[in-house]
């Protein structure tokens, strides 16, 4: 077993969509929130869309970190990197993601000391290379990335080394999936739910949405078969009135999920009391900050913060295309003014974003109908 | 953003006094620690996710997941035991 090609076995792909058509029918309309932008991307990567039956609609949720993070942060974060002898490290995800003066690497051009990290490791790395510079580690992610982050601020303190800091974006997922199922133009059946994200936090924290919310809750791997078979399970669950949580990836996600990355997490952050995302608005408790004991190494208790907040466009109906009100190209801006060369909204800045997933994705095929055709 | 990928731990040492791995993925090598599964050793799979390795793949659950596929009618009873009122 490798673990990726045996769940991409195209025999079993089609015996596993036939099972879906016929638990599917076509009495009932079925509406599943994909959460994690990694199953979006594999949606479209796949082209898991055009095997499903109609009835079945994938509504594509808010787990993409780039997507959600506000663009004030982004520029707060350069603001700070302005300062003389700052290194500004990211990973390679943040690279292309537009702040009003521009991107990372359009700053990094104009002068700006800009790294790209693999990891919040190197990052630290870097600071102890650059003895005489600040190295401010500009962090993203869910409850995946933040342990990592975590323990490398661990580290940090126990090497005494003093010149590097975190600029903490990180956030949470189950506040975004109650802000979802809050608002009162949702109407969902089920949720494929993240599966990196619980290798950290578990099967757990989705109970409630299956005990109060009455909707059932797949934990899913990321491969074509494991979503495939993660939509059998919801759909037996929807069809016999059940909800549940249910864990498909077990070969990675334990239902406790992992003590000691949680554990470093509760080490150095704390919930935000409020945190905005971008497209949904400000959430309570939906953002970790690093706590009172390692404010040495966080970014916005060492350096003035300008704090700027940038609106997205009227016109922009991210928030509507997150709740699955909307469908991507409905966006009066889908594909004129925003493309994912000049993304507006939060939903076409990254390929995990279910607006340039859409738009790569549809389009590349639409140009390739009309290149046959014309052929 | 949240993907991790799986490599196989080739080797494992302790640098400065914590726990890292090389880890192979297909024809690459790369660097791993360890301190969030401190019961992965040589040969074992790992979910690996900026650097830091944050699950062990558990074989025998690939294997299962994979034989329900296979055997879609099985799919039932197999099921049964992931759900939460089993835990
Ligand atoms: S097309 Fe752009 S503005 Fe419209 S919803 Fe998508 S990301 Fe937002």
């Amino acid at each position: 077993m490798r673990f990726v090609d045996e769940f991409r076995e195209p025999e079993l792909i089609s015996k596993t969509a036939d099972e879906i058509r016929r638990l599917a029918g076509t009495e009932r309309h079925y509406r599943m929130m994909e959460v994690c932008g990694g199953h979006t991307h594999a949606i479209y990567r796949f082209g898991l869309k055009d095997i499903l039956p109609e009835n079945i609609e994938l509504i594509h949720g808010p787990g993409c970190p780039v997507c959600v993070l506000p663009m004030g942060r982004i520029d707060d974060g350069l603001a700070i990197a302005h300062e003389p002898d700052v290194i500004f490290a990211a990973f390679g995800d943040m690279m292309r993601v537009p702040g009003t003066q521009g991107s990372p690497l359009e700053h990094k051009a104009r002068g700006m000391d800009v790294r790209i990290v693999y990891s919040p490791a190197d990052a630290l790395k870097l600071a102890r290379l650059n003895p005489e510079k600040h190295v401010m580690f500009f962090a993203i992610g869910f409850e995946t990335t933040a342990p990592s982050t975590a323990l490398t601020i661990m580290r940090a303190r126990s090497e005494g080394i003093h010149n590097f800091s975190v600029f903490c974006n990180h956030v949470t997922i189950i506040p975004a999936i109650r802000a979802i199922l809050d608002s009162p133009d949702m109407r969902l059946d089920a949720f494929i739910g993240p599966g990196h994200v619980s290798t950290v936090i578990g099967c757990r924290p989705y109970e409630w949405i299956a005990h109060n919310e009455r909707k059932p809750i797949v934990v899913s791997g990321f491969e074509p078969l494991d979503m495939l078979q993660s939509i059998v399970m919801l759909l037996r669950q929807l069809n016999a009135g059940e909800a549940k949580v249910e864990n498909q990836y077990k070969r990675v996600v334990p239902w406790e999920g992992n003590r000691a990355a949680l554990k470093a997490m509760a080490e150095v952050f704390e919930l935000r009391p409020y945190f905005e995302w971008r497209g949904l608005g400000f959430i309570s408790q939906s953002a970790l900050r690093i706590n009172d004991k390692y404010a040495e190494f966080d970014t916005e208790q060492r350096f003035e913060v300008p704090g700027i907040r940038v609106t997205d466009p009227k016109a922009a109906q991210c928030g509507e295309v997150l709740k699955g009100v909307l469908k991507p190209h409905q966006c009066k801006l889908f594909g004129r003014e925003c493309t994912p060369e000049h993304p507006i909204g939060a939903l076409m800045v990254s390929s995990e974003g279910s607006c340039a997933a859409y738009y790569n994705y549809e389009h590349r095929k639409a140009a390739m109908v009309t290149l046959s055709l014309a052929g | 953003m949240c993907l991790a990928i799986p490599g196989q731990i080739i080797e494992v040492k302790e640098i400065g006094g914590l726990r890292s791995a090389r880890v192979q993925f297909g024809g690459i090598v790369r660097q791993v620690c360890l301190d969030f599964v401190p019961e992965a050793a040589a040969g074992d799979y790992v979910m690996v996710h900026v650097g830091f390795a944050i699950t062990k793949v558990d074989r025998l659950e690939a294997e299962r997941t994979f034989r329900a596929l296979q055997e879609m009618e099985g799919l039932e009873d197999e099921l049964a035991s992931s759900s939460s009122e089993s835990h």
